[in-house]
């Protein structure tokens, strides 16, 4: 027994170095490139370790909603493309549940005034029930259909939150709101209050004064960052348990041939139920992390692109892969989300823009007189779009060089325990075969 | 020990001449497709640790009983019962609950999973197929106890079939006569107690198919149920007792293979009257 365990954890410990390794090497180079990057723009110590601080936000984020798509998508061959809205039901339901009794001022619309934890478990069971309503009658259908299905189940909620029918309603006697196009105002204390006034925070507050020179302001910030890494290290914890055990070897044989599965006895319908309420829910749990202490959302924070992001980050890390998904998260962030802002910045240290034109056949029109000046005046102001170029190109690339990702390539076992050779010893009892 | 998991039937042997008992019986069968009658009214009887074979020629509908009796296919008409039960329309993971498993014709392995993962797949009664037993750190201890003890199981039938050396390898790199008897081991892991295999033998090469066969003689002994489809005539004449012939969708004939062979029709539609 005593030599199976320690056995089990060599081994363990071995896969785990190989990972932490991994992302410890890739993490490594993003915070370095943007300290660099943060010294080059000529920031202070805490406006550099502000940046890093929001890109660790934006990772922890992106790397929840990605882990819990590889659970659909990566392990099941469940295809969400509804992302979007099941973390916006997390978030919206949270806020509604939290916000408190009177609506005072300007504050718009009464919630229920429960603590924030509450509010927080409830924002994750109506994502997980949402996703019920939606799996029940879809995971029937067709793959192709389903995920038709589960984008349309999203633009259904922005739309609705967005509608004017839901700005302001009563359920069971109690006043609530999603607040409409307007937006929904988040006016409970700060959702972290729970750590910040405990007694160690106020050392914390200090600490990071003298550190980086941070007020009490930017020390929240890093705290709740903290907070948030802690919660996807959970979530990866979890995810990985899944994956590793009979559970996930079903889910993984659905994935491979779900009719083959069901005729070796598993009722597949109920794994794809489970696991997509699961990870339904963790997408709600994240829409929740992701904005529940801005002072207020609107529904245009979930639109379709948010989808496609988490897509495209699972996609670089590679399906599959918790760890890849982490990896792909903290890539998607650091180069395609963020990357394009700061290049701009830095270029901007070096060249002097004048005034952009005002449209495309103002920018291009010069070119043909041999000025491309304005035209990449024209192109750095049209930030956004250049974005999305960039992404469009950057899946182009993968899909072409590298479409098993960084770490799809790696299966990951599906069994609770590192299956083996059996020793030697065991394997007398041959039936006739030789062991070679 | 470790021989006595793959012969847990033993008990169920029984003496040549006495295998009376009816595993498996199909009545007025009937699938269509469309226009097409795949099955039409097809009525046959297996009998219980025997091993029968179905032939018929190509497209006389053999595959599409199998997918009828394992609930792939919900069947237009008649039923299917198997050891008393009636078991017409039922979904294809309640079929393998009832002991009755098959195989499919294009070996059907998960392709991205290893040899080993693939047989610890099916295996009945896994509490860690429970999402809160495989996350839960007490209740996970026992999943990983009991992974271990199929672990071994399957380290039991990998030597049965003498296949250990490709347990690491990914299912999908596998040749295709590999393929065949992953499936049959796999298909052994649910511990059924009926077989329907189809076409177990296609695009196995010789020595592979003699090996097979001879597998299949020796869990046949241990108390299992066989049913065959082949078309290789010759193969089911030599190994089967009982022997079911289908032709367009219906069943043509039934009998020893010597009846078979000296039946007039069977010849006629068949072997297309060259013997
Ligand atoms: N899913 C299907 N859709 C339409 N026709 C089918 C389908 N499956 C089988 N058939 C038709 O049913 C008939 C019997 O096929 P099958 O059962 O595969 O024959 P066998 O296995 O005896 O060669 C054939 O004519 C075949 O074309
Ligand atoms: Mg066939």
């Amino acid at each position: 027994m005593s030599t199976n365990a320690t056995d089990t954890r060599v081994r363990l410990e071995t896969l785990w170095e190989h990972d932490a390794v991994k992302i410890l090497a890739i993490f490594g180079v993003i915070y370095l490139t943007y300290a660099l990057i943060g010294l080059a723009l000529g920031y202070s110590l805490d406006g550099i370790v502000n940046t890093l601080r929001r890109m660790t936000y934006l990772i922890a984020v992106y790397g929840m909603v990605t882990l819990a798509l590889n659970l659909h998508w990566g392990y099941t061959g469940i295809f969400n493309i509804g992302i979007a809205g099941f973390m916006a039901v997390g978030l919206y339901v949270t806020m509604m549940l939290a916000k408190p009794t009177d609506p005072a001022g300007a504050a718009q619309y009464a919630g229920l005034g429960l603590p924030m934890p509450v509010a927080i478990v409830g924002g994750v069971v109506a994502a997980g029930l949402a996703g019920l309503i939606v799996a029940i009658p879809a995971l029937r259908l067709r793959a192709d259909y389903f995920a038709i299905t589960t984008i349309a189940f999203a633009e259904i909620v922005r739309l609705g939150i967005t509608s004017g029918a839901l700005q302001e309603f009563s359920l069971f006697g109690i006043e609530l709101g999603t607040g409409g196009g307007r937006g929904l105002i988040g006016n409970y204390g700060d959702p972290m209050n729970v750590i910040f006034e405990l007694e160690v925070f106020s050392s914390f507050v200090d600490l990071t004064n003298s550190l980086f020179g941070f007020g009490p302001r930017q020390a929240r910030a890093l705290a709740y960052s903290m907070v948030l890494v802690i919660v996807l290290t959970g979530i990866y914890w979890l995810i990985q348990r899944t994956s590793r055990s009979p559970f996930g070897r079903v889910l993984k044989a659905i994935r491979e041939d779900e009719e083959a599965a069901q005729s070796l006895g598993k009722n597949t319908n109920h794994f794809k139920i489970k696991v997509f309420v699961l990870g339904c829910a963790l997408m709600g749990l994240a829409g929740i992390l992701w904005r529940f202490r801005r002072t207020g959302v609107t529904p245009e924070a979930f639109r379709p692109h948010v989808t496609f992001y988490i897509w495209i980050a699972l996609i670089i890390g590679g399906a599959g892969s918790n760890t890849g998904s982490v990896l792909g998260s903290g890539l998607f962030v650091a180069i395609l989300f963020e990357g394009p802002q700061y290049f701009r910045r830095l270029v901007e240290q070096v060249i002097t823009f004048g005034d952009a034109p005002n449209t495309f056949a103002g920018s291009v029109a010069p070119i043909l007189s041999g000025n491309t000046a304005p035209f990449v005046r024209y192109t750095f102001e049209e930030f956004q779009t250049l974005q999305f170029v960039l992404m469009g190109v950057a899946l182009v690339f993968l899909m072409h060089r590298r479409p098993e990702g960084l770490l799809g390539h790696r299966e990951e076992t599906a069994a609770a325990i590192p299956l083996i050779r059996r020793s030697n010893d065991d394997s007398t009892a041959g039936r006739g075969g030789d062991s070679s | 020990m470790s021989d006595t998991e793959i012969g847990s039937q033993s008990d169920t042997v029984q003496p040549e001449g006495q295998q009376n008992d009816v595993e498996l019986k199909v009545d007025g069968l009937v699938k269509r497709f469309g226009g097409i009658t795949a099955v039409d009214s097809a009525s046959f009887e297996v009998e219980s640790g025997s091993m029968t074979g179905l032939i018929g020629p190509n497209g006389a509908g053999k595959s599409t009983t199998f997918h009828c009796i394992t609930g792939i296919h919900r069947p237009d008409g008649g039923s299917v019962r198997f050891q008393g039960n009636d078991i017409t329309g039922i979904r294809p993971y309640q079929c393998a609950d009832y002991g009755l498993v098959r195989t499919f014709q294009i070996a059907r392995e998960m392709a991205n999973m290893t040899v080993l993962e693939n047989l610890m797949l099916p295996a009945k009664q896994q509490s860690g197929e429970q999402l809160w037993r495989s996350v839960m750190p007490f209740a996970r201890r026992d999943v990983i106890e009991e992974e271990r003890e199929l672990l071994e199981r399957v380290w039991d039938i990998l030597e049965f079939f003498e296949i250990e050396h490709i347990a690491e390898e990914k299912a999908g790199n596998l040749s295709g006569g590999q393929r065949k008897l992953l499936e049959m081991a796999r298909a052994l892991m649910i511990e059924p107690e009926m077989l329907l295999l189809d076409e177990p033998f296609a695009g196995v090469n010789p020595t592979l198919e003699h090996k097979l066969l001879d597998h299949i003689h020796e869990l046949r002994e241990e108390g299992y149920t066989f049913l065959i489809v082949e078309h290789d005539m010759d193969l089911i004449m030599e190994n089967c007792e009982r022997v079911i012939v289908m032709h367009q969708g219906s069943v043509l004939a039934e009998g020893n293979p010597e009846t078979i062979t000296s039946n007039e029709q069977v010849i006629e539609a068949y072997l297309g009257g060259d013997v």
